[in-house]
């Protein structure tokens, strides 16, 4: 089952490396992975995507991730309020006759050019990682030449409603 | 910065290698076990100028001083203090950082590492240690800047000692070594990341309480971390409140008295028959500062199938971990002994299964196999038992005579006790004795080792002679890397595949040539007295026990099979 995890972590030298590491040794499979600074001055947040095959499991991934001294906070948000976004780059073939039609089809996406040459341009989408999904669909016809995902990066909403696990689902 | 004065007043630290040896003092660590190299050439430099008021242990190889550092905090419940330099000494290090981790054993470990301008170029004896140890510590340090020094070490010994012990190791570059200070820097530190809980829950007490209180057929299951907690007393009077039973894993020996009538006995793959079917069969386990290690649990399915689960442990990680927990207490050992012994449970009459696992255990003792005159290896330890009257310090390596040492050894109280449990060390032992000799100078150390492991560290033979220390190496020796041909004959059909030593170097001579006492022995006739006069001589001795090859360890439960299917059990 896939979860959303975030941790909060102390910046200090080598804090990603001894995360990743713990997860590689118990054999947790990683989806995607986010780190970057937060709110506060010499804390970071991570967030993880990963792949568990139960709840004995996810407790013990949530346990060892606690036990990490430069962890502060470990949350499984999966099935709470959250608002969840990626960023994707594309780069896509494009001859000059397609490139209107490119810029209809990731109209609705509302992602936007940022480059163009003779014959490529490069789409920026930001969003749930479905939704970047189906637009890199709708996009693969045409030829992808070059693709960047940065994994998610989650958090709770400013307020959780009473029952919230069908919002979110399965798709996140 | 707050210091002990001890050192020479005029000694004001001068350089990042004074600020170490004024912190080490700070923490109160009386002895060091270290190896020089260039990368600590400054710190050895410091070692010498401020006359540091602690030991400092020559090993002759990085890995003898990380084992004699194990010994030392297994035996005196401090943590062990080890100095390496960078590179090759660094990673000589690296079996028993691993085995530290494994067996929760507090340790500092420092090593040296190139200067800050050269890291990163492959520089001459330059090894990223950092890399490579974070897996297998508790928390590792590069030092960045000077003023961070103090604080590191103090945080460093705080993360060792605290909440499950373990390694933690400080990389010093060699220009903080020698960059001038001047200054006094603040050692204070705050880590919110790291709190352990050390007080249970009290509705999981009431939980575990109530439990007891249904239980019918209930088992205490012991293990190290009672001793790290320091509990053994208000272990003893809680199992004697309440008239429980208690059985051990490798680790937890001496925590509850081996001679005691409530004790049954060692579990696992080769505890006795007693303890293992009391797991088998109990309504009610009680685990307290055990892991679950699978040489413990065989094949889970069969462990305890039909009781409850209770686990108190102070690393909330561990708990659910192999074995699903009902109920869950995360505290120190000591608190939550004291919190049940307060509880005024009112047990349900368990008297018949007392009396079973009491029959059980007459019924189906440790035995072995006698020969006329040779020396059988646990006849041996029995006698060493008996001749150090239950009283010594054991250090063992991993394999058989780790098991037979474990089986007829009968230990009554903590930390007399060092072993290489989890991860199963070949050559921890002797070094482990020297470590353990240092930490209590006026004990009998006792090395139970095979022929093969004390190849593997025997070279610390010289500091047991430069120190004169009283510890007595006794080899079980079978010729033969005895556990392994043991499974080479049980499960491989015989087929000894590079497990027979045929070419062993004459150990008597050996010892001799570091100037140690060297001792042979080849009857059983002769055991009783030799044991007597080498207890008795003040220093080390090598005592090559040329035992029965073809002996193996039993009982045992064969890999992949269930805790009530022990093989090699008989009855007198």
């Amino acid at each position: 089952m896939k979860r959303i995890i975030t941790a909060t972590v102390q910046d200090r030298a080598g804090v990603l490396n001894r995360i990743t590491g713990m997860l590689y040794k118990r054999q947790f499979n990683i989806e995607s992975i986010s780190v970057g600074s937060s709110e506060t001055e010499g804390v970071s947040k991570m967030t993880f995507v990963v792949d568990v095959g139960d709840h004995q499991k996810l407790e013990q991934l949530t346990k060892q991730l606690n036990k990490q001294i430069d962890v502060l906070k470990v949350s499984d948000i999966t099935d709470k309020a959250m608002v969840a976004r990626e960023l994707a780059l594309v780069k896509v073939n494009s001859s000059s006759q397609a490139r209107t039609e490119i810029q209809g089809v990731i109209a609705p996406f509302r992602a936007s050019v940022i480059d163009v040459s003779k014959d490529s341009m490069t789409i920026q989408i930001t969003g749930k990682p479905d939704k970047v999904e189906a637009m890199i669909t709708l996009l693969r016809p045409y030829g992808i030449k070059e693709l960047t995902r940065t994994g998610v990066t989650a958090f709770l909403r400013g307020q959780q409603p009473g029952n919230v696990t069908e919002i979110n689902s399965l798709s996140i | 910065m707050e210091m002990k004065r001890e050192l020479n007043e005029a000694n004001q630290p001068k350089n990042g290698a004074d600020l170490f040896v004024w912190s080490l003092v700070d923490a109160g660590v009386d002895t060091l076990f270290g190896y020089p190299g260039g990368a600590v050439l400054p710190i050895y430099d410091a070692l010498y100028r401020n006359q540091a008021p602690f030991k400092h242990i020559l090993s002759r190889h990085e890995q003898g001083s990380i084992h004699a550092a194990e010994g030392y905090a297994r035996t005196t419940g401090k943590p062990g203090v080890v100095l390496a330099t960078s590179g090759p000494g660094a990673t000589n290090l690296i079996t028993g950082i691993a085995d530290a981790i494994m067996d929760s054993i507090p340790l500092v470990i420092f090593t040296g590492q190139v200067a800050h301008q050269v890291i990163g170029t492959d520089a001459f004896q330059e090894s990223d240690i950092m890399g490579i140890t974070t897996p297998i510590t508790k928390y590792n340090y590069q030092v960045e800047k000077l003023s961070d020094l103090p604080r590191v070490i103090k945080e460093a010994f705080y993360i060792a000692t605290t909440g499950r012990p373990g390694p933690v190791l400080i990389d010093i570059p060699k220009n903080i070594s020698e960059e001038i200070s001047g200054k006094e820097f603040d050692s204070d530190f705050y880590l919110p990341g790291y709190q352990p809980t050390t007080k249970p829950n009290p509705l999981q007490i009431v939980k575990l309480a109530d439990a007891l209180s249904k239980s019918k057929r209930p088992i205490v299951l012991t293990g190290a971390g009672i001793q790290f907690a320091g509990a053994s007393e208000e272990l003893r009077q809680f199992v004697r409140k309440y008239n429980l039973p208690v059985t051990s894993t490798l680790h937890g020996l001496g925590v509850f008295p081996g001679t005691d009538e409530q004790f049954l006995g060692m579990a696992g793959m080769h505890g006795t028959y007693t303890a293992n079917m009391a797991h088998y069969e109990c309504d009610l386990l009680i685990n307290i500062g055990a892991r679950f290690d699978d040489r413990l649990t065989g094949k889970l399915e069969h462990f305890a199938p039909n009781a409850r689960i209770a686990h108190i442990d102070i690393d909330p990680a561990e708990i659910g971990k192999v074995i699903p927990t009902e109920i869950p207490v995360v505290a120190d050992a000591k608190e939550a002994l004291n919190a049940l012994i307060g509880s005024n449970i009112s047990m349900p009459d368990h008297g018949e299964w007392i009396d079973k696992l009491q029959k059980s255990k007459e019924e189906y003792p440790l035995w072995y196999n006698r020969s006329d005159e040779a020396i059988s290896p646990q006849w041996m330890v029995e006698q060493v038992y008996k001749a150090s009257k239950g009283n010594a310090i054991v250090t063992t390596d991993v394999g058989q005579h780790q098991m037979w040492a474990a089986q007829f050894y009968k230990f009554d109280e903590p930390n007399r006790w060092a072993t290489s449990g989890g991860l199963g060390t070949m050559g921890f032992g002797f070094p482990a004795a020297i470590g353990a000799q240092l930490g209590a100078p006026e004990e009998l150390v006792v090395s139970i080792v095979g022929d093969a492991g004390f190849q593997m560290t025997l070279q610390e033979l010289a500091v047991a002679h430069e120190r004169n220390l009283r510890v007595k190496v006794i080899i079980l020796n079978n010729s033969a890397l005895g556990m392994v041909r043991q499974w080479q004959e049980s499960f491989y059909d015989e087929r000894y595949s590079e497990s027979l030593l045929t070419v062993n170097p004459d150990f008597v001579k050996l010892a001799e040539s570091y100037g140690v006492r060297g001792v042979r022995v080849e009857k059983e006739s002769e055991v009783p007295a030799l044991l007597e006069d080498i207890f008795a001589y003040d220093g080390p001795v090598v005592v090559d026990a040329r035992v029965v090859q073809k002996e193996c360890v039993y009982p045992m439960i064969a890999p992949g099979k269930g805790i009530h299917e022990m093989i090699g059990v008989k009855q007198p």
